[in-house]
């Protein structure tokens, strides 16, 4: 790291404070209540969509969990264990430029549509 | 530099370690709790790609050393209750490794 950027910053992060929003070994926590669930239809897609993307060497399983851990820590709590999957999906995708913003919103716009007349 | 290139192993199972007390912003691969804290290598696993820089959609390259680190529970948690032989086994990088 340059010297320049450590002095400069030297004071702005509390050294001893920044714990990612997933890195809760030791904190307190509720208790666990274990239970089994089947997966919905969108989850196992989501799962194959990793599968596919990884052999196509188009995102690494770090990726994933680099873009989970930058969810704010409301919605890390709030959603499932497969919408975190699907948005750091999303998120890599675009910041590998396999897919633009553009082409993603269109497509939501498509979906969203087909929705609304079958409704 | 090549996909099979590795960094030198600089520990052996039964060396004793420190984990580097570092908090950096970034993906990190070390649990918080452990850092800082001082452990016996349990076995070498292998050389991998720096998950670290793997999830910049980097090559991390050179490959580093992971080793099984095994930490007593009472060296990790200040107010541990359990019994004295307790331990925790962890897989950690060599880079955030220390003699």
């Amino acid at each position: 790291m340059p010297a320049l950027f450590s002095s400069f910053f030297a004071g702005a992060l509390p050294m001893k404070t920044f714990r990612g929003v997933h890195d809760i070994g030791g904190l307190p926590a509720d208790e666990l209540v274990p239970s089994e669930h089947d997966y919905a239809l969108w989850e196992k897609r989501v799962d194959a969509l990793m599968v596919l993307l990884s052999r196509k060497n188009l995102m690494t399983v770090d990726e994933l969990r680099r873009n989970i851990e930058s969810l704010g820590a409301d919605a890390y709590d709030k959603m499932g264990y497969y919408e975190r999957w699907i948005y750091a999906i999303t998120q890599t995708l675009i910041q590998r430029g396999v897919i633009t913003i553009d082409e993603l919103g269109s497509r939501i716009a498509d979906v969203q549509a087909r929705v609304d007349d079958a409704n | 530099m090549t996909q099979t290139e590795s960094v030198a192993p600089l520990f052996r199972a039964g060396d004793r370690v420190r984990v580097r007390e570092a908090y950096p912003i970034g993906h990190v691969r070390t649990p918080y709790y452990i850092r800082g804290k001082s452990g016996v290598i349990e076995r070498f696993c292998g050389a991998y790609p720096n998950p670290e820089e793997l999830a910049y959609a980097r090559p991390g390259l050179p490959k580093q050393p992971l080793y099984r680190v095994r930490f007593r529970q009472a060296d990790v948690w200040e107010d541990y209750r359990g019994k004295d032989e307790d331990t925790v086994d962890i897989e950690i990088y060599q880079h955030w490794l220390q003699p």
